[in-house]
Protein backbone atom coordinates (compact mmCIF):
# COMPACT_ATOMS: atom_id res chain seq x y z
CA UNK A 1 0.00 0.00 0.00
CA UNK A 2 2.91 2.31 0.73
CA UNK A 3 4.24 1.79 -2.79
CA UNK A 4 0.89 2.68 -4.38
CA UNK A 5 0.49 5.66 -2.02
CA UNK A 6 3.83 7.04 -3.20
CA UNK A 7 3.15 6.45 -6.92
CA UNK A 8 1.24 8.85 -9.16
CA UNK A 9 -1.82 7.75 -11.12
CA UNK A 10 0.24 8.10 -14.31
CA UNK A 11 2.93 5.78 -12.97
CA UNK A 12 0.37 3.19 -11.90
CA UNK A 13 -1.40 3.41 -15.28
CA UNK A 14 1.92 2.96 -17.08
CA UNK A 15 2.45 -0.33 -15.23
CA UNK A 16 -1.16 -1.42 -15.81
CA UNK A 17 -0.79 -0.84 -19.54
CA UNK A 18 1.51 -3.86 -19.65
CA UNK A 19 -0.56 -5.98 -17.25
CA UNK A 20 -3.81 -7.90 -17.73
CA UNK A 21 -6.92 -5.75 -17.47
CA UNK A 22 -8.16 -5.02 -13.96
CA UNK A 23 -11.48 -6.73 -13.15
CA UNK A 24 -14.58 -4.54 -12.99
CA UNK A 25 -15.35 -2.98 -9.62
CA UNK A 26 -17.98 -0.97 -7.85
CA UNK A 27 -17.17 2.04 -5.64
CA UNK A 28 -18.19 1.57 -2.02
CA UNK A 29 -16.81 4.87 -0.75
CA UNK A 30 -15.15 7.77 -2.50
CA UNK A 31 -12.76 8.48 -3.98
CA UNK A 32 -12.93 11.40 -1.55
CA UNK A 33 -10.38 13.88 -0.27
CA UNK A 34 -10.04 14.76 3.39
CA UNK A 35 -7.42 15.47 6.00
CA UNK A 36 -5.26 13.42 8.30
CA UNK A 37 -3.73 15.20 11.27
CA UNK A 38 -0.02 14.42 11.14
CA UNK A 39 1.54 14.03 14.56
CA UNK A 40 5.08 14.49 15.74
CA UNK A 41 6.68 13.70 19.08
CA UNK A 42 7.94 16.40 21.43
CA UNK A 43 11.72 16.31 21.41
CA UNK A 44 11.49 13.76 18.58
CA UNK A 45 10.88 10.85 20.97
CA UNK A 46 8.44 12.08 23.63
CA UNK A 47 4.67 12.36 23.83
CA UNK A 48 2.78 13.06 20.59
CA UNK A 49 1.62 16.50 19.44
CA UNK A 50 -0.40 17.65 16.43
CA UNK A 51 1.89 19.04 13.75
CA UNK A 52 -0.60 19.89 11.02
CA UNK A 53 -2.97 18.29 8.57
CA UNK A 54 -2.11 16.42 5.38
CA UNK A 55 -4.49 16.23 2.42
CA UNK A 56 -5.36 12.57 1.83
CA UNK A 57 -7.60 10.83 -0.71
CA UNK A 58 -9.22 7.52 0.07
CA UNK A 59 -11.28 5.01 -1.84
CA UNK A 60 -12.95 1.66 -1.14
CA UNK A 61 -14.14 -0.67 -3.89
CA UNK A 62 -15.75 -4.09 -4.24
CA UNK A 63 -14.94 -6.56 -7.01
CA UNK A 64 -17.62 -8.78 -8.55
CA UNK A 65 -16.38 -11.72 -6.48
CA UNK A 66 -17.04 -9.69 -3.32
CA UNK A 67 -13.44 -8.81 -2.48
CA UNK A 68 -13.18 -5.37 -0.90
CA UNK A 69 -10.13 -3.13 -1.48
CA UNK A 70 -9.15 -0.01 0.42
CA UNK A 71 -6.65 2.73 -0.33
CA UNK A 72 -5.43 5.90 1.36
CA UNK A 73 -2.89 8.13 -0.35
CA UNK A 74 -1.60 11.57 0.55
CA UNK A 75 -2.57 14.21 -1.99
CA UNK A 76 -5.74 14.81 -3.95
CA UNK A 77 -5.40 12.33 -6.80
CA UNK A 78 -8.76 10.54 -6.98
CA UNK A 79 -7.62 8.32 -9.88
CA UNK A 80 -4.58 7.14 -7.93
CA UNK A 81 -6.69 6.28 -4.87
CA UNK A 82 -9.24 4.33 -6.92
CA UNK A 83 -6.57 2.37 -8.83
CA UNK A 84 -4.80 1.63 -5.55
CA UNK A 85 -8.05 0.36 -4.00
CA UNK A 86 -8.71 -1.96 -6.96
CA UNK A 87 -5.13 -3.24 -6.80
CA UNK A 88 -5.51 -3.78 -3.05
CA UNK A 89 -8.51 -5.98 -3.85
CA UNK A 90 -6.88 -8.03 -6.62
CA UNK A 91 -3.75 -8.52 -4.50
CA UNK A 92 -5.86 -10.36 -1.93
CA UNK A 93 -6.38 -13.27 -4.36
CA UNK A 94 -3.59 -15.70 -3.41
CA UNK A 95 -3.64 -17.26 -6.89
CA UNK A 96 -3.04 -13.96 -8.69
CA UNK A 97 -1.11 -12.07 -6.03
CA UNK A 98 2.39 -12.92 -7.26
CA UNK A 99 1.52 -11.93 -10.84
CA UNK A 100 0.12 -8.54 -9.79
CA UNK A 101 3.07 -7.90 -7.51
CA UNK A 102 5.47 -8.62 -10.36
CA UNK A 103 3.53 -6.59 -12.92
CA UNK A 104 2.74 -3.47 -10.89
CA UNK A 105 4.06 -3.24 -7.35
CA UNK A 106 7.62 -4.45 -7.78
CA UNK A 107 8.48 -2.18 -10.74
CA UNK A 108 6.97 0.81 -8.91
CA UNK A 109 8.89 -0.09 -5.75
CA UNK A 110 12.10 -0.41 -7.78
CA UNK A 111 11.59 3.02 -9.36
CA UNK A 112 10.94 4.55 -5.93
CA UNK A 113 13.99 2.85 -4.46
CA UNK A 114 16.04 4.20 -7.37
CA UNK A 115 14.90 7.75 -6.70
CA UNK A 116 15.60 7.34 -2.98
CA UNK A 117 19.08 5.96 -3.73
CA UNK A 118 19.82 8.88 -6.04
CA UNK A 119 18.79 11.32 -3.32
CA UNK A 120 20.89 9.46 -0.73
CA UNK A 121 23.85 9.59 -3.11
CA UNK A 122 23.44 13.35 -3.58
CA UNK A 123 23.28 13.77 0.20
CA UNK A 124 26.40 11.62 0.58
CA UNK A 125 28.25 13.90 -1.85
CA UNK A 126 27.57 16.80 0.56
CA UNK A 127 28.94 14.92 3.58
CA UNK A 128 31.81 16.91 5.05
CA UNK A 129 35.18 15.11 5.06
CA UNK A 130 37.07 16.82 7.88
CA UNK A 131 40.82 16.84 7.48
CA UNK A 132 41.51 16.27 11.16
CA UNK A 133 39.73 13.23 12.47
CA UNK A 134 39.77 14.01 16.17
CA UNK A 135 37.74 11.83 18.46
CA UNK A 136 34.49 13.07 19.75
CA UNK A 137 34.34 15.32 22.87
CA UNK B 1 -17.05 46.78 18.32
CA UNK B 2 -19.91 47.38 15.99
CA UNK B 3 -20.11 47.50 12.24
CA UNK B 4 -22.83 48.85 10.03
CA UNK B 5 -24.09 46.93 7.05
CA UNK B 6 -23.52 49.28 4.16
CA UNK B 7 -25.11 48.70 0.79
CA UNK B 8 -24.06 50.25 -2.44
CA UNK B 9 -20.51 49.02 -2.74
CA UNK B 10 -21.18 46.01 -4.95
CA UNK B 11 -20.21 47.58 -8.25
CA UNK B 12 -17.09 49.12 -6.76
CA UNK B 13 -16.12 45.74 -5.28
CA UNK B 14 -16.67 43.97 -8.61
CA UNK B 15 -14.51 46.50 -10.39
CA UNK B 16 -11.84 46.21 -7.68
CA UNK B 17 -11.76 42.43 -8.05
CA UNK B 18 -11.57 42.68 -11.84
CA UNK B 19 -8.59 45.00 -11.47
CA UNK B 20 -7.04 42.64 -8.93
CA UNK B 21 -7.31 39.80 -11.46
CA UNK B 22 -5.67 41.97 -14.12
CA UNK B 23 -2.86 42.98 -11.76
CA UNK B 24 -2.37 39.36 -10.73
CA UNK B 25 -1.87 38.32 -14.35
CA UNK B 26 0.49 41.23 -15.06
CA UNK B 27 1.64 41.92 -18.61
CA UNK B 28 -0.29 39.44 -20.82
CA UNK B 29 2.62 39.49 -23.27
CA UNK B 30 4.61 37.50 -20.68
CA UNK B 31 3.90 33.79 -20.20
CA UNK B 32 1.57 33.00 -17.30
CA UNK B 33 3.04 31.29 -14.22
CA UNK B 34 1.74 27.77 -13.82
CA UNK B 35 0.97 26.15 -10.46
CA UNK B 36 3.53 23.35 -11.04
CA UNK B 37 6.17 26.01 -11.78
CA UNK B 38 5.46 27.64 -8.43
CA UNK B 39 5.44 24.24 -6.66
CA UNK B 40 8.80 23.38 -8.24
CA UNK B 41 10.67 26.65 -8.50
CA UNK B 42 9.35 28.59 -5.50
CA UNK B 43 9.47 25.51 -3.30
CA UNK B 44 10.46 27.26 -0.08
CA UNK B 45 7.55 29.70 -0.38
CA UNK B 46 5.28 26.68 -0.85
CA UNK B 47 6.81 25.04 2.23
CA UNK B 48 6.22 28.15 4.32
CA UNK B 49 2.60 28.42 3.23
CA UNK B 50 2.02 24.74 4.05
CA UNK B 51 3.61 25.20 7.49
CA UNK B 52 1.72 28.37 8.42
CA UNK B 53 -1.46 27.19 6.70
CA UNK B 54 -1.02 23.98 8.78
CA UNK B 55 -2.04 21.95 5.74
CA UNK B 56 0.33 19.79 3.73
CA UNK B 57 -0.48 19.83 0.03
CA UNK B 58 2.08 21.28 -2.35
CA UNK B 59 -0.38 21.82 -5.19
CA UNK B 60 -2.89 23.67 -3.03
CA UNK B 61 -0.19 25.82 -1.44
CA UNK B 62 1.23 26.71 -4.87
CA UNK B 63 -2.24 27.62 -6.12
CA UNK B 64 -2.77 29.77 -3.02
CA UNK B 65 0.50 31.60 -3.71
CA UNK B 66 -0.55 32.28 -7.29
CA UNK B 67 -3.99 33.50 -6.22
CA UNK B 68 -2.48 35.67 -3.45
CA UNK B 69 0.01 37.21 -5.91
CA UNK B 70 2.88 35.96 -3.76
CA UNK B 71 1.49 37.36 -0.48
CA UNK B 72 2.40 34.36 1.70
CA UNK B 73 0.22 35.27 4.68
CA UNK B 74 -2.76 35.72 2.37
CA UNK B 75 -1.86 32.34 0.82
CA UNK B 76 -1.73 30.66 4.26
CA UNK B 77 -5.15 32.22 4.96
CA UNK B 78 -6.54 30.72 1.71
CA UNK B 79 -5.17 27.30 2.64
CA UNK B 80 -6.65 27.49 6.16
CA UNK B 81 -10.01 28.43 4.66
CA UNK B 82 -9.88 25.55 2.18
CA UNK B 83 -9.03 22.97 4.84
CA UNK B 84 -12.23 23.80 6.70
CA UNK B 85 -14.18 22.37 3.72
CA UNK B 86 -12.54 18.94 4.03
CA UNK B 87 -13.57 16.10 6.37
CA UNK B 88 -11.07 14.81 8.93
CA UNK B 89 -10.23 11.14 8.32
CA UNK B 90 -8.25 10.76 11.53
CA UNK B 91 -4.76 11.26 12.87
CA UNK B 92 -1.45 9.73 11.83
CA UNK B 93 0.81 7.66 14.01
CA UNK B 94 3.54 9.97 15.34
CA UNK B 95 6.14 10.62 12.61
CA UNK B 96 9.40 8.79 13.21
CA UNK B 97 11.96 11.50 12.44
CA UNK B 98 14.70 9.11 13.57
CA UNK B 99 13.94 7.02 10.48
CA UNK B 100 14.02 10.04 8.15
CA UNK B 101 15.50 9.69 4.66
CA UNK B 102 18.10 12.38 5.28
CA UNK B 103 18.83 15.14 2.79
CA UNK B 104 20.54 17.38 5.30
CA UNK B 105 21.78 16.71 8.81
CA UNK B 106 24.14 18.96 10.70
CA UNK B 107 25.22 19.33 14.29
CA UNK B 108 26.94 22.31 15.88
CA UNK B 109 27.81 20.34 19.01
CA UNK B 110 29.75 17.38 17.59
CA UNK B 111 32.04 17.55 14.60
CA UNK B 112 32.58 13.84 14.02
CA UNK B 113 29.25 12.38 14.92
CA UNK B 114 28.09 9.02 13.56
CA UNK B 115 26.61 9.56 10.11
CA UNK B 116 28.62 12.76 9.66
CA UNK B 117 27.70 16.28 8.74
CA UNK B 118 25.55 16.24 5.60
CA UNK B 119 25.08 19.71 4.16
CA UNK B 120 22.27 18.99 1.70
CA UNK B 121 20.77 21.68 -0.56
CA UNK B 122 21.61 24.72 1.58
CA UNK B 123 22.06 28.47 1.16
CA UNK B 124 24.77 28.30 3.84
CA UNK B 125 28.24 29.07 2.42
CA UNK B 126 26.77 30.91 -0.56
CA UNK B 127 28.16 34.44 -0.83
CA UNK B 128 24.79 36.13 -1.00
CA UNK B 129 25.82 37.88 -4.18
CA UNK B 130 23.06 38.31 -6.72
CA UNK B 131 23.52 35.78 -9.48
CA UNK B 132 22.73 37.57 -12.72
CA UNK B 133 23.00 34.33 -14.63
CA UNK B 134 19.58 33.47 -13.17
CA UNK B 135 18.13 36.61 -14.75
CA UNK B 136 18.69 35.09 -18.18
CA UNK B 137 16.93 31.96 -19.26
CA UNK B 138 19.52 29.26 -19.63
CA UNK B 139 20.07 25.58 -19.69
CA UNK B 140 19.12 23.69 -16.54
CA UNK B 141 22.09 23.18 -14.21
CA UNK B 142 23.96 19.87 -14.42
CA UNK B 143 22.76 17.19 -11.99
CA UNK B 144 24.25 17.43 -8.49
CA UNK B 145 27.18 15.10 -7.87
CA UNK B 146 26.58 11.74 -6.24
CA UNK B 147 28.75 9.70 -3.90
CA UNK B 148 28.37 6.21 -2.45
CA UNK B 149 25.89 6.55 0.40
CA UNK B 150 26.97 3.50 2.36
CA UNK B 151 24.66 2.53 5.15
CA UNK B 152 25.71 5.19 7.64
CA UNK B 153 23.02 5.40 10.28
CA UNK B 154 22.21 8.82 11.68
CA UNK B 155 21.57 8.50 15.42
CA UNK B 156 20.06 11.51 17.13
CA UNK B 157 22.50 13.80 18.89
CA UNK B 158 20.07 14.02 21.80
CA UNK B 159 20.32 10.23 22.07
CA UNK B 160 24.14 10.45 22.31
CA UNK B 161 23.80 12.87 25.24
CA UNK B 162 21.00 10.87 26.82
CA UNK B 163 23.16 7.74 26.93
CA UNK B 164 25.54 9.62 29.22
CA UNK B 165 22.64 10.82 31.30
CA UNK B 166 23.41 14.41 30.32
CA UNK B 167 20.14 15.05 28.46
CA UNK B 168 16.82 15.28 30.22
CA UNK B 169 14.59 12.64 28.70
CA UNK B 170 11.27 13.63 27.20
CA UNK B 171 8.16 12.83 29.13
CA UNK B 172 6.92 9.64 27.51
CA UNK B 173 3.28 8.88 26.99
CA UNK B 174 0.80 8.14 24.26
CA UNK B 175 -1.95 10.44 25.50
CA UNK B 176 -4.25 11.87 22.83
CA UNK B 177 -2.74 15.34 22.26
CA UNK B 178 -4.92 18.46 22.44
CA UNK B 179 -5.87 19.93 19.05
CA UNK B 180 -6.33 23.67 18.71
CA UNK B 181 -8.22 23.24 15.45
CA UNK B 182 -10.92 21.53 17.52
CA UNK B 183 -10.73 23.27 20.92
CA UNK B 184 -9.81 26.94 21.17
CA UNK B 185 -6.40 27.67 22.65
CA UNK B 186 -6.46 28.14 26.42
CA UNK B 187 -3.65 28.95 28.83
CA UNK B 188 -1.93 27.43 30.69
CA UNK B 189 -1.15 25.29 27.66
CA UNK B 190 0.76 22.04 27.91
CA UNK B 191 3.74 21.44 25.70
CA UNK B 192 1.91 19.43 22.98
CA UNK B 193 -0.54 22.29 22.51
CA UNK B 194 2.28 24.85 22.50
CA UNK B 195 4.19 22.86 19.88
CA UNK B 196 1.12 22.72 17.64
CA UNK B 197 0.67 26.48 17.92
CA UNK B 198 4.36 27.12 17.25
CA UNK B 199 4.47 24.73 14.26
CA UNK B 200 1.77 26.80 12.52
CA UNK B 201 3.03 30.11 13.93
CA UNK B 202 4.42 32.99 11.90
CA UNK B 203 8.06 32.50 11.00
CA UNK B 204 8.90 36.18 11.36
CA UNK B 205 7.29 36.47 14.79
CA UNK B 206 8.99 33.32 16.09
CA UNK B 207 12.31 34.38 14.56
CA UNK B 208 12.18 37.70 16.42
CA UNK B 209 11.22 36.01 19.68
CA UNK B 210 13.93 33.37 19.29
CA UNK B 211 16.42 36.14 18.58
CA UNK B 212 15.29 37.98 21.70
CA UNK B 213 16.12 34.94 23.85
CA UNK B 214 19.65 34.97 22.45
CA UNK B 215 20.04 38.68 23.15
CA UNK B 216 19.26 38.33 26.83
CA UNK B 217 15.48 38.35 27.06
CA UNK B 218 15.13 34.88 28.49
CA UNK B 219 18.62 33.80 29.44
CA UNK B 220 19.10 31.06 26.85
CA UNK B 221 22.41 29.39 26.03
CA UNK B 222 21.41 27.31 23.05
CA UNK B 223 23.42 25.02 20.81
CA UNK B 224 22.13 23.42 17.67
CA UNK B 225 22.34 19.80 18.73
CA UNK B 226 21.01 18.75 15.38
CA UNK B 227 19.07 19.92 12.36
CA UNK B 228 17.72 17.31 10.00
CA UNK B 229 15.78 17.70 6.78
CA UNK B 230 14.32 14.90 4.73
CA UNK B 231 11.39 12.66 4.03
CA UNK B 232 9.39 10.76 6.61
CA UNK B 233 6.63 8.23 6.05
CA UNK B 234 3.13 9.13 7.19
CA UNK B 235 1.29 6.14 8.63
CA UNK B 236 -2.32 5.80 9.68
CA UNK B 237 -4.31 2.95 11.13
CA UNK B 238 -7.72 3.01 9.42
CA UNK B 239 -10.46 1.35 11.47
CA UNK B 240 -11.60 -0.73 8.45
CA UNK B 241 -8.13 -2.31 8.22
CA UNK B 242 -7.01 -2.46 11.84
CA UNK B 243 -3.31 -2.28 11.00
CA UNK B 244 -1.02 0.66 10.11
CA UNK B 245 -0.47 1.57 6.46
CA UNK B 246 1.82 4.12 4.85
CA UNK B 247 -0.09 6.82 3.01
CA UNK B 248 2.88 8.65 1.54
CA UNK B 249 5.94 10.64 2.46
CA UNK B 250 6.25 14.25 3.52
CA UNK B 251 9.27 16.49 3.86
CA UNK B 252 9.89 17.92 7.31
CA UNK B 253 12.62 19.91 9.04
CA UNK B 254 13.52 19.11 12.64
CA UNK B 255 15.69 21.09 15.03
CA UNK B 256 16.93 19.90 18.41
CA UNK B 257 18.24 22.86 20.38
CA UNK B 258 20.40 21.85 23.36
CA UNK B 259 20.21 24.17 26.35
CA UNK B 260 21.85 24.31 29.74
CA UNK B 261 19.75 23.58 32.77
CA UNK B 262 21.19 24.39 36.18
CA UNK B 263 19.22 21.64 37.86
CA UNK B 264 16.70 21.80 40.62
CA UNK B 265 16.05 20.12 43.96
CA UNK B 266 14.90 16.97 42.19
CA UNK B 267 16.98 17.08 38.97
CA UNK B 268 20.77 17.17 38.63
CA UNK B 269 22.31 19.75 36.26
CA UNK B 270 21.87 18.55 32.69
CA UNK B 271 20.92 19.64 29.21
CA UNK B 272 17.34 20.19 28.15
CA UNK B 273 15.78 20.33 24.72
CA UNK B 274 13.99 22.92 22.70
CA UNK B 275 12.23 21.27 19.81
CA UNK B 276 11.22 22.47 16.38
CA UNK B 277 9.40 20.51 13.69
CA UNK B 278 7.84 22.02 10.58
CA UNK B 279 6.36 20.90 7.28
CA UNK B 280 8.73 21.25 4.35
CA UNK B 281 12.20 22.72 4.23
CA UNK B 282 11.99 25.42 6.89
CA UNK B 283 15.22 25.55 8.80
CA UNK B 284 14.93 29.11 10.11
CA UNK B 285 11.43 28.39 11.32
CA UNK B 286 12.41 25.08 12.94
CA UNK B 287 15.31 26.78 14.77
CA UNK B 288 13.17 29.70 15.93
CA UNK B 289 10.46 27.29 17.05
CA UNK B 290 13.02 25.28 19.06
CA UNK B 291 14.31 28.43 20.78
CA UNK B 292 10.81 29.57 21.69
CA UNK B 293 9.75 26.06 22.77
CA UNK B 294 12.66 25.99 25.21
CA UNK B 295 11.88 29.49 26.49
CA UNK B 296 8.27 28.48 27.10
CA UNK B 297 9.39 25.55 29.25
CA UNK B 298 10.47 28.00 31.97
CA UNK B 299 7.45 27.24 34.17
CA UNK B 300 7.86 23.48 33.86
CA UNK B 301 11.60 23.68 34.67
CA UNK B 302 11.13 26.06 37.58
CA UNK B 303 12.96 28.94 35.89
CA UNK B 304 12.07 32.58 36.40
CA UNK B 305 9.87 33.74 33.51
CA UNK B 306 10.48 37.42 32.85
CA UNK B 307 10.93 37.77 29.09
CA UNK B 308 8.26 37.96 26.36
CA UNK B 309 9.42 34.66 24.79
CA UNK B 310 8.79 32.92 28.13
CA UNK B 311 5.21 34.16 28.36
CA UNK B 312 2.86 31.50 27.11
CA UNK B 313 -0.06 33.87 26.70
CA UNK B 314 2.00 36.48 24.88
CA UNK B 315 3.58 33.99 22.48
CA UNK B 316 0.70 31.63 21.79
CA UNK B 317 -1.98 34.27 21.38
CA UNK B 318 0.12 36.32 18.97
CA UNK B 319 2.06 33.80 16.89
CA UNK B 320 -0.75 32.90 14.47
CA UNK B 321 -0.43 35.21 11.48
CA UNK B 322 -3.86 34.37 10.05
CA UNK B 323 -5.53 35.40 13.32
CA UNK B 324 -3.24 38.40 13.68
CA UNK B 325 -3.84 39.62 10.16
CA UNK B 326 -7.58 39.16 10.63
CA UNK B 327 -7.68 41.36 13.68
CA UNK B 328 -5.29 44.00 12.40
CA UNK B 329 -6.91 44.18 8.96
CA UNK B 330 -10.43 44.26 10.33
CA UNK B 331 -9.66 47.86 11.23
CA UNK B 332 -10.26 48.57 7.54
CA UNK B 333 -13.92 47.59 7.84
CA UNK B 334 -16.45 50.40 8.19
CA UNK B 335 -16.43 51.71 11.76
CA UNK B 336 -18.64 54.67 10.85
CA UNK B 337 -21.00 54.45 13.84
CA UNK B 338 -18.19 53.75 16.33
CA UNK B 339 -16.31 56.70 14.97
CA UNK B 340 -19.39 58.97 15.06
CA UNK B 341 -19.67 58.38 18.79
CA UNK B 342 -15.94 59.05 19.20
CA UNK B 343 -16.41 62.31 17.28
CA UNK B 344 -19.29 63.35 19.51
CA UNK B 345 -17.28 62.60 22.60
CA UNK B 346 -14.13 64.43 21.52
CA UNK B 347 -16.19 67.49 20.45
CA UNK B 348 -17.85 67.58 23.87
CA UNK B 349 -14.53 67.22 25.67
CA UNK B 350 -12.99 69.99 23.56
CA UNK B 351 -15.94 72.26 24.20
CA UNK B 352 -15.68 71.62 27.94
CA UNK B 353 -11.92 72.16 27.95
CA UNK B 354 -12.18 75.40 25.96
CA UNK B 355 -14.98 76.71 28.21
CA UNK B 356 -12.98 75.93 31.34
CA UNK B 357 -9.88 77.62 29.88
CA UNK B 358 -11.92 80.72 29.12
CA UNK B 359 -13.28 80.93 32.65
Amino acid sequence: MGVLARATAAEILARLAEAPALPPHRRLRGPETGLVMARGRQGGDGAPFNLGEVAVTRCSVRLEDGTVGHAYASGRDARQAELAAVLDAVLQDPARRAAWLAAVIEPLAAAQAGRAASQAAKAAATRVQFLTMATMR
Amino acid sequence: MAYVAVKGGERAIEAAHAWLAEERRGDPMLPELTVPQIAQQLGLAVDRVMAEGACHDRGLAALAIKQARGDLIEAAFLLRAYRTTLPRFGASLPLDTGAMRIRRRISATYKDLPGGQVLGPTFDYTHRLLDFALAAEGEPPPPAPEAPAGDATMPRVTGILAREGLMASEAPGEAEPPDLTREPLACPADRPLRLQALARGDEGFLLALGYSTQRGYGNAHPFVGEIRLGEVAVEIEPPELGFPIEIGEITVTECQMVNQFAGSRTEPPQFTRGYGLVFGHGERKAMAMALVDRALRARELGEEATAPAQSEEFVLYHCDNVEATGFVEHLKLPHYVDFQSELEKIRQMRATALREAAE
